[in-house]
């Protein structure tokens, strides 16, 4: 009988599940990887970059957030948006261009790509002949110029990109009308720049790469004015109103060139080497603004002094007396200026200056005194430092929230009080329906707090463990005084800081409780730190305590790193989370596991050696335990090579991702020889088969067995009160799990509130149970009597959840990586059991409680594991039945630092890193998504526009 | 000394009784013994668990020939071998047969004194290109002691001949379990784990599904070596030592038994209360029995083929409340219970 009653054949469940669970990768937050292309619409006020890997991604108001994927995954060169057109084209490395367009669909805008094209030459061309350097997007709206490195600017029509030929400027039509001696055919090679004059939309000005820079009508088609430039050719920018323009140059030059009628052949005004006299970098781009009070902004990239600062990064303003060159952390990938669009005033009126990087995001305010940098709303830099570990706390209570975001806003106080600039679009998305926090931790030491409730992933606050020890490299005299020379004006922005100073620092768990805003964080240095909420800056001693983890064991010696030296006296702290105690466990392992439980006022932690329980309220350590096999010699003699060399590894694992990318591309390019493709992959495919045969990689087959090593390395630690000893009484206990399939309880005796500072906290031994499988336990969990998951501490305090079930019979869940496993309490037998991996070959890598509601009904909702498993798949598991629901491919298999990067949310959602600076945001649950949803509309665009435009009355100024 | 005394052919009782009957009737009740009958053919069998006695009752025809010996003046060789008639009676396939036969004055202890460490399962459903074996790691200290790789094997498809990846065995641990049976050899390639298909599945998951079996592992192989293979409906067998006959379980009972060790194997996880002394942990009440029985049999029905013929007990070392069972083919209902066990319970 029992075989028809399998699950997964009963309807009823079946339609529940429908209405549970959903699985959706629903936005990326943080930065995105390898950026490699800016683009900017003053029209629509929206921005757009383009990545390595073939992404664009686009955004304007917070919230405002639109992605598109090209097919081919290659690099973006080049983003230009369509004047006034909810359009953009896209170049890539391929040489290939793409038309995108946002179109409103259902309520939403979405972004399309609606056409491609790759631009021909004649048969027997060299491939130079067609390879695009500059783009320019005319703003009649009908066509694009697109200047080649053969010097050829060929002219096709929009959006069919039908190829005008008659139209196509060659060189040799532009040499017609130069005098010979001052230009030959090589002149003309590769075209660097195309500009449309800001007021006669049939005039565009042309760069060569060789210094030529010729203004062509396009009515009569022919050149009206050259320029003849000494040095070879970075950029051009007219000025507003079309009377001069500027060129800047590979030696660091930039020129000053006025258009009249009467000089064809005009020469420079003025030529200035910023940085000079030395020899100096190129300056790639340059913006000349014009302004109220006369005094123009130029604004340029690069021109540094070679020799000295040419490994700079930097981008210069100059405003009469005023010059600062930004100086950024890492590689500027392209920049624009925000000013008047309006085509009706007089002057440019630069308001923000915004940097692309390859790293980070920067804004500077341009209006403010002292061009104070704007805090951006979205794009973070996840990665300014590593990211070692997250945490993510959901259903923030309102005051925990403002205290957060109080201290946090101390901390930006350095920030510009300017509204963010780039405000295209509308956000429809409904509001979150709460408020969650992801905590992430560095590898300097560092905790960030994200409001991670919408779709902007936007930190909150910044909290820095450094203070309380002492480092070789002082924060403090780190920053000024190095004493930059005053010239050139040099100033470090950004936030992108990937150097440690001491690997020790580094955060390795997280955990905030909600309720009563307790912290703790441990670190690489077997350092945990205990922390309370202040809201005012306070200095004050920091109390410390050591764990001796090996107690007894005798004659063993510590080979790993040594503990990090505190600092002596009192310490200030600046208002925010506060470090009130610090225990430091021996050996200064890495702290593998951590639990905090706010209510008992005690916190649990565990390193490869064991485990340990502190009082934080007396500030008294209760009780070690050592979990180590004496054969562990590994274990006890220094810190885990795999923690040494995650950096490398994520690197490599980076670099895997993009050959993977690579080799698939290749292998589906090529359309048009489909068949000598295949028949090239089957041939592949064959040689690989041989390949391994030659050379097999092998496993071991082997049980595991007690002397395998880090066996005592602590997993997971847990706070329960529940029924340890007999089933009458139920007491506070605390759990701990090993890699070697170990569990420890110990019972807690806990003096009531009254006498809690008079009498010690008391633990005592209950169990330990071996699981014969020996994998290493990942969660352990207590299901109350109407098997419901106990509530967190302090949560039926607050009465945000129902006490728990103390009549009924608790049960115990085991996760290790292998099995999933139920037993009775007090008396441990064994009652259920899922064996993943023994049928699946799947190990569990991370598993999480989530509750899922129905989205039929508000008033259903159940109790599900959300597992992760080393291949990359999601499975729903029940409770406390441990029958799978539903699997669903997330993460490639092969992205070993995405899956250990993946956090889960109580409601059903999760976070993984993609790329060391963006996360995935996925969810399980068809109530709780989290997507961004947003409308562009496209501004009014009066009928006659185009017809001012040919008048030369009015234009919308543009970006390269 | 001969003894005459009845008893209840319908109602014969335990093993375990009728051996303190035997002591109790000899007057011996502290003396080690082994009993032995005579089966219809004349063979002299061994009885030592409760199901051989309750066989050697069934067969009484009217009379049960009893033979009694003490333990340490036995002689083993006189079972099965001496008083055979007909063919030779492989006792378990850990008795090599052939090594029987050249040192027959080798003292090899009752079965009861061994621990099976691996056997040759499913015969009568697998294809005879495929050998199904079993490695019993619980208990032993030897090392499983093999390594698999990735390669390739020819398939026959609707599409002609195909060349797809599989599993292999690589190497072979000198001095480990899956050596020392001689029933798994480098090149042969792994089908199942477990009654679970590894087509589709990569290295690491295999690697993980066999250590995650591996108190109980069953790996279903085409061995690279097709010579040795049993040949069904016939009586001659490989003439390699390596390769175990096994004969049919429905003529001879007593061979591969201990189906029911997974149970008993299957990790007793160990509780220590209060500092005291370990214990396995018990299984708890049998609702929740039922509920994991149907996640098995769900189970069941992904893997293809893996009925488990229950055969009767050879060994007699398990503790009471073993599931015993009949010589005949259980009814069907019951066999694919105890699949879900071979199965799941590892």
């Amino acid at each position: 009988m029992r075989r028809f009653l399998r699950p997964g054949h009963d309807p009823v469940r079946e339609r529940l599940k429908r209405d549970l669970f959903q699985f959706n990768k629903t936005v990326e937050h943080g930065f995105p990887h390898q950026p490699s292309a800016l683009g900017y619409s003053p029209f629509l006020r929206l921005m757009a970059i383009g990545t390595r890997s073939g992404a664009i991604k686009l955004y304007g108001a917070p919230g405002v957030e639109f992605m598109g994927l090209h097919e081919e995954n290659n690099t973006v060169m080049q983003i230009h948006f369509i004047p006034d057109q909810c359009q953009l084209v896209t170049l890539l490395d391929d040489n290939s261009l793409h038309l995108w367009s946002l179109k409103q669909h259902g309520g939403a805008s979405e972004l399309l790509e609606e056409h491609r094209f790759t631009l021909k030459g004649p048969p027997g061309s060299p491939p130079s002949a067609t390879q695009v350097t500059a783009v320019l997007p005319h703003s009649s709206r009908e066509v694009l110029y697109l200047g080649t490195e053969s010097g050829n600017i060929f002219v096709v029509e929009l959006p069919s990109f039908r190829v005008l030929e008659d139209r196509t400027i060659t060189p040799e039509a532009v040499l017609q009308r130069i005098p010979e001696d001052n230009c030959n055919r090589r002149s003309c090679e590769l075209v660097e720049a195309l500009r449309e004059h800001p007021k006669n939309p049939d005039q565009i000005l042309i760069g060569y790469s060789r210094g030529l820079i010729v203004l062509w009508d396009l009515q009569n088609n022919k050149a009206t004015h050259h320029f003849l430039g000494s040095q070879q050719l970075e950029n051009l920018y007219w000025q507003r109103d079309g009377s001069k323009f500027i060129s800047c140059h590979y030696d660091g030059s930039y020129t000053q060139w006025p258009v009249s009628s009467d000089n064809r052949q005009p020469e420079p005004l003025e030529n200035t080497v910023p940085y000079g006299p030395f020899p100096c970098k190129a300056i790639s781009k340059i913006y000349w603004q014009t302004t109220k009070n006369g005094l123009p902004y130029i604004i340029f990239q690069g021109g540094m002094p070679r020799a000295s600062y040419g490994d700079r990064h930097s981008i210069s303003v100059i405003h009469g007396s005023q010059q600062t060159a930004f100086d950024f952390t890492s590689r500027v990938i392209d920049f624009f200026i925000i000013f008047s669009s309006d085509p009706a005033a007089e002057f440019d009126d630069p308001s923000a200056l915004v940097v692309l990087a390859e790293e980070e995001l920067v804004v500077i305010d341009l209006k403010s005194a002292g061009w104070p940098a704007v805090h951006p709303p979205y794009l973070a830099s996840l990665h300014c430092s590593a990211i070692t570990c997250s945490h993510h706390v959901s259903n923030i209570p309102l005051k925990l929230w403002e205290r957060i975001i109080s201290a946090g806003s101390k901390q930006n106080i350095h920030y510009s009080s300017m509204p963010w600039p780039i405000d295209g679009g509308t956000n429809i998305a409904p509001d979150p329906p709460q408020r969650d926090l992801l905590l992430t931790g560095h590898e300097d030491g560092t905790v960030r707090f994200w409001d991670a409730s919408g779709v902007c992933l936007h930190l909150l606050y910044k909290l820095s463990t450094v203070r309380v020890f002492l480092t070789d490299a002082d924060p403090n005299d780190n920053m000024n005084a190095l004493g930059e020379d005053e010239w050139p004006p040099l100033r470090k922005v950004g936030t992108f800081d990937p150097y440690s100073d001491d690997p020790r620092l580094g955060i390795q768990k997280i955990y905030l409780c909600k309720y009563s805003g307790y912290l703790a964080v441990a670190g690489t240095a077997g350092q945990v730190l205990v922390m309370e909420l202040n809201d005012e800056d306070a200095e004050h001693v920091v109390d410390h305590a050591e764990a001796d983890l090996l107690q007894d064991q005798e004659g063993y010696r510590w080979k790993g790193h040594e503990k990090l030296k505190t600092r002596d006296g009192p310490v200030r702290f600046e208002a925010g989370f506060q470090p009130f105690v610090l225990v430091q466990c021996q050996p200064p392992a890495v702290v593998t596991s951590l639990a905090l439980h706010s209510e008992w006022k005690l916190v649990a932690f565990g390193t490869s050696h064991g485990f340990g329980l502190f009082d934080h309220q007396q500030k008294r350590l209760v009780f070690v335990k050592c979990t180590l096999h004496p054969s562990d010699q590994l274990a006890l003699e220094g810190p885990l090579s795999r923690v040494k060399s995650l950096k490398k590894s994520l690197r490599q694992s980076f670099r895997r991702i993009r050959r993977s990318r690579v080799s698939s591309r290749k292998r589906r390019g090529g359309s048009g020889n489909a068949s000598e493709v295949q028949e090239a992959n089957a041939k592949f495919d064959q040689d690989a088969l041989q390949e391994m045969e030659l050379a097999p990689v092998q496993r071991k087959i082997e049980a595991r067995s007690a002397e395998d090593s880090f066996t005592g390395f602590v997993r997971t630690l847990y706070f329960a009160d529940t029924f340890l000893r007999d089933s009458s009484r139920h007491c506070p206990s605390l759990w701990a799990g090993t890699n070697g399939g170990t569990v420890y309880a110990f019972c807690l005796r806990v003096p009531p509130a009254e006498r809690r500072m008079d009498e010690p906290v008391r633990a005592e031994q209950a169990k330990e149970i071996q699981l014969m499988h020996r994998a290493p336990v990942v969660g352990i969990l207590v299901l109350d009597g109407r098997s419901t998951p106990l509530p967190e501490p302090l949560e039926v305090a607050h009465d945000l959840s129902k006490s728990p079930d103390m009549q009924g019979s608790h049960q115990l869940l085991v996760v290790s990586e292998e099995q999933f496993k139920v037993f009775t309490l007090p008396k441990v037998s064994s009652k259920l059991k899922l064996k993943l991996t023994a049928l699946e070959g799947c190990r569990v890598r991370k598993v999480t409680v989530a509750n899922f509601g129905s989205c039929k009904t508000d008033d259903y909702s159940e109790n599900d594991l959300a597992v992760l498993t080393n291949l990359g798949d999601i499975q729903i598991i029940s409770l406390p039945f441990l029958k799978l629901q539903i699997r669903y491919p997330c993460i490639r298999k092969e992205d070993v630092s995405g899956i250990a990067s993946c956090v889960f949310t109580k409601y059903g959602q999760g976070f993984y890193l993609i790329s060391p600076s963006e996360f995935e945001r996925f969810s399980l649950s068809t109530k709780w998504l989290v997507e961004p949803r947003c409308i562009v509309d496209v501004p009014e665009v009066t009928s006659n526009n185009h017809v001012h435009n040919k008048s030369g009355t009015e234009n919308a100024a543009r970006k390269s | 000394e001969f003894r005459r005394f009845s008893l209840e052919r319908s109602k014969p009782g335990k093993f375990e009784e009728f051996y303190g009957l035997l002591q109790h009737v000899h007057k011996i009740p502290n003396v080690d013994v082994l009993v032995g009958y005579t089966d219809i053919h004349g063979d002299l069998l061994p009885i030592n668990n409760d199901d051989n006695y309750h066989k050697a009752v069934s067969t009484a025809n009217p009379l049960l020939r009893i033979f009694i010996q003490r333990k340490e003046d036995a002689d083993y060789s006189a079972f099965g071998t001496d008083t055979m008639t007909r063919k030779k009676n492989v006792l378990s396939n850990v008795l090599r047969p052939d090594n029987h036969k050249k040192k027959p004055h080798i003292v090899i202890s009752m079965p009861q004194d061994f621990r099976p460490v691996s056997s040759i399962i499913d015969v009568d459903i697998l294809p005879e290109t495929h050998r199904r074996v079993r490695l019993y790691k619980y208990g032993t200290d030897k090392p499983l002691g093999f390594y698999i790789r990735d390669g390739s094997s020819v398939r026959v498809t609707p599409h002609g001949l195909e060349k797809v990846p599989g599993i292999f065995i690589s190497r072979l641990v000198p001095g480990g379990l899956a050596q020392s049976t001689g029933l798994l050899a480098v090149n042969d390639e792994v089908l199942e784990v477990n009654g679970i298909e590894v087509s589709g599945k990569s290295l690491d998951q295999v690697t993980d599904m066999m250590i995650a079996n591996s108190r109980n592992l069953i790996i279903t192989v085409r061995p690279a070596n097709q010579r040795n293979n049993v040949v069904r409906n016939s009586r001659t067998s490989g003439s390699s030592g390596q390769s175990t006959e096994s004969s049919l379980p429905s003529s001879t009972p007593n061979i591969l038994g201990n189906l029911q060790g997974e149970e008993e194997s299957d990790e007793e996880d160990i509780i220590i209360e209060d500092s005291g002394e370990p214990q396995q942990i018990p299984k708890a009440a049998p609702t929740s029995e039922s509920i994991e029985s149907l996640s098995q049999i769900e189970l069941l029905h992904e893997s293809t083929q893996n009925g488990f013929l229950p055969s009767s007990e050879m060994n007699s070392n398990h503790s009471a409340g073993s599931i015993s069972l009949e010589d005949e083919v259980p009814e069907p209902g019951r066999k694919s219970l105890e699949e879900d066990g071979t199965i799941i319970t590892l």
